[in-house]
């Protein structure tokens, strides 16, 4: 399989020398991104999906960070990737949007002339070209009147606007991976619809393979090929949308998708909920980092399970769970709320 | 039919919006709040759902006053909040309380938790000394959080903690209506669960209303026996829960609904493969 993945990440760790100890942000991810494909990570906060985007980016080095693991993207090698060779990648191959879109933009810069900027800092295009290019851009990512609203600062935009002019500057080089952490969560949910709209038709059309980086499993559902659920640092299920969504593997992605509301369905007495909170990342407990959350954990879970395919007819999903494939579908079962919900669809 | 909890009637929050170099002139005004009638009967939970800038989180201040309405009419229990002064509204502070989004902003970081969640007890004079104390610490065992909590300070705490320091900082007077204002829009989803399940809780134990604001209609669906629809400073619709998410007539509650994404793959296709065709 090897070469085939556009992307491919493997045991990446990323600790952080802080005040009051080490946090392993990161705690051995693996991950494939098939080329075209929208692979969603998703997590809480402080579960390491934000600090695994930005190191892919080479984003999180620094003098308190240790950061080991290999990520192969298109032939080179990202995590040991001098400076140099990672500052013709950004932008340039990967590009990166981010949550709050009012942050990422320059204020004191006209819109176009960012785009510019990224573009003529690549490539070897004149002014107008550049500029031309930038319009283009915006137009192409729903900007109405792209070449009235150019020389806007971004302060005159809303914020749906700002996230598509981000878009549009992400795009400037044509890379091949676009990482997008939280592109919506800050976003009205009439708004957070149409970006997550335009990210799909951007996969679709220009086959731009997306990492989406969201705590926000409804929106996975509606772009994502795969997924990567992750708990306190490690990736703790991996599959295809319909695998992690209609056959779960490991309890915590069980909560994630029973403690989500859904419009469409009668409404619970009661909103399942994962009880306790995450383990602090300075010391979290032994073994599966769940195991103190967990109503199904026993002995065995002392031990870290590894990331390993358990299921023989899906040698793609993963899962860091000790429980037999049996127990896990009764458990979730008993558990209710997955398997309840998958028998009212077919109603 | 009794007369609900609080019945606002006519609402009017207009923030000027001046000009002028020596003298400023009034040139418009922002119409957040812009004629809003709203009823919250007693142990009623209504929903508030609307874009940002929408006028939620200004209607839900005005009706506590704590800003000032421009006109119109707020009754609470029966007496008239528009116009009373603020040494008239003071003992009837007590009866409504607000839930704030922000956890991290709405704490004071240099406040102890004891001293946060006692404070509207010591400011109304209904508790001191150990009295305040155990009061607090029952509080603290009511919303979730362990009584030895009393001496920590904000920042030893996650989101979800601090949001329960908040929700006791608010029962702590036995308010009659909370305002919730986003209360569980900061939070991760699996604590979302576990902040709207402990309101549901309270609201049963001490028969509160509450006025649940959120930008998520699938949030406010979950808790809300009625749902108010606002838009551009106005109410666009209103009605029972199910009425207004099964049967939507605004073309902005529609568009609201639609926007949720749905949180099953299959669906989201057959959605997507309906629209295509």
């Amino acid at each position: 399989m090897s070469g085939a993945n556009l992307l491919e990440l493997r045991d990446l760790e990323v600790s952080f020398n802080t005040e009051d100890g080490v946090v392993t942000a990161v705690d051995g991810v693996t991950i494939d991104l098939p080329p075209g494909e929208v692979l969603a990570i998703v997590g809480e906060s402080g579960s390491g999906k934000s600090v695994t985007g930005l190191s892919l980016m080479g984003l999180t080095r620094g003098p308190n960070a240790t950061i080991s693991g290999t990520a192969r993207f298109e032939g080179s090698e990202l995590i040991a990737a001098s400076e140099e060779e990672l500052r013709r990648i950004r932008g340039d191959r990967i590009s990166m949007i981010f949550q709050d879109p009012m942050s990422s933009l320059d204020p004191v810069y006209r819109v176009a002339d960012q785009i510019v900027e990224q573009i003529r800092a690549h490539r070897d295009v004149g002014a107008a070209e550049a500029r031309a290019r930038a319009i283009e851009l915006l137009d192409a990512v729903g900007i109405p009147d792209a070449a009235g609203r150019a020389d806007s600062y971004p302060h005159e935009f809303s914020g749906g606007m700002r996230q598509r002019a981000m878009i549009a500057m992400a795009l400037s080089l044509e890379p091949s991976l676009l990482i997008a952490d939280e592109p919506t969560t800050a976003l009205d949910v009439t708004i957070q619809a149409q970006i997550i709209a335009l990210l799909r038709q951007l996969n679709r059309e220009r086959d731009l393979s997306i990492v989406l980086i969201t705590h926000d499993i409804g929106v996975v559902a509606e772009i994502a090929d795969r997924i990567a659920v992750m708990y306190a640092g490690r990736v703790v299920e991996q599959g295809s949308l319909d695998e992690v969504f209609y056959d779960p593997q490991h309890p915590y992605t069980w909560g994630l998708l029973g403690s989500v509301t859904r419009i469409d369905r009668p409404r619970p007495k009661r909103l399942p909920q994962i009880p306790g909170m995450p383990p602090s990342l300075l010391d979290p407990p032994a073994g599966c980092h769940l195991r103190p959350r967990c109503p199904h954990a026993f002995g065995r879970c002392s031990e870290v399970p590894a990331l390993a395919a358990r299921l023989p007819e899906s040698p793609g999903h993963l899962d860091r769970c000790w429980l037999t494939v049996e127990q896990k579908r009764s458990l979730r079962e008993v558990d209710g709320r997955i398997e309840l919900r998958a028998r009212e669809r077919t109603a | 039919m009794t007369e609900p909890l609080l019945e606002v009637h006519d609402l009017v929050k207009h923030f000027p919006v001046k000009s002028g170099l020596l003298i400023d002139r009034e040139v418009d005004a922002v119409r957040a709040v812009d004629g809003v009638d709203l009823a919250v009967g007693a142990g009623e939970t209504v929903g508030l759902v609307g874009e940002s800038g929408c006028g939620k989180s200004t209607l839900c201040r005005t009706a506590l006053r704590l800003i000032e309405p421009t006109s119109g009419s707020i009754r609470f229990e029966g007496r008239e909040l528009a116009g009373l002064r603020t040494r008239e509204l003071r003992p009837l502070r007590p009866r409504m309380q607000m839930i704030f989004q922000d956890p991290y902003a709405s704490l004071n970081p240099r406040k102890r938790i004891g001293q946060i969640v006692g404070a509207p007890l010591r400011l109304h004079g209904i508790a001191s000394g150990s009295t305040l104390r155990r009061e607090v610490q029952e509080l603290l065992d009511r919303v979730g959080l362990s009584p030895e909590h009393y001496n920590r300070f904000p920042h030893e705490f996650s989101g979800g903690q601090r949001q329960r320091i908040g929700i006791a900082r608010a029962l702590a007077t036995k308010p009659k209506l909370i305002f919730a204002d986003e209360p569980v829009s900061a939070l991760d989803v699996s604590i979302q669960a576990q902040i709207i399940n402990l309101l549901a809780d309270l609201q049963s134990e001490f028969g509160l209303s509450y006025v649940f604001v959120a930008h998520d209609i699938g949030i406010v669906r979950h808790v809300s026996e009625r749902i108010a629809v606002m838009h551009e400073g106005k109410i666009v619709e209103e009605g029972a829960t199910d009425q207004i998410c099964e049967w939507p007539s605004h073309p902005y509650t529609k568009e609201l609904i639609a926007a949720v994404p749905i949180p099953d793959p299959r669906e989201t296709r057959e959605r997507r493969g309906g629209a295509a065709a």
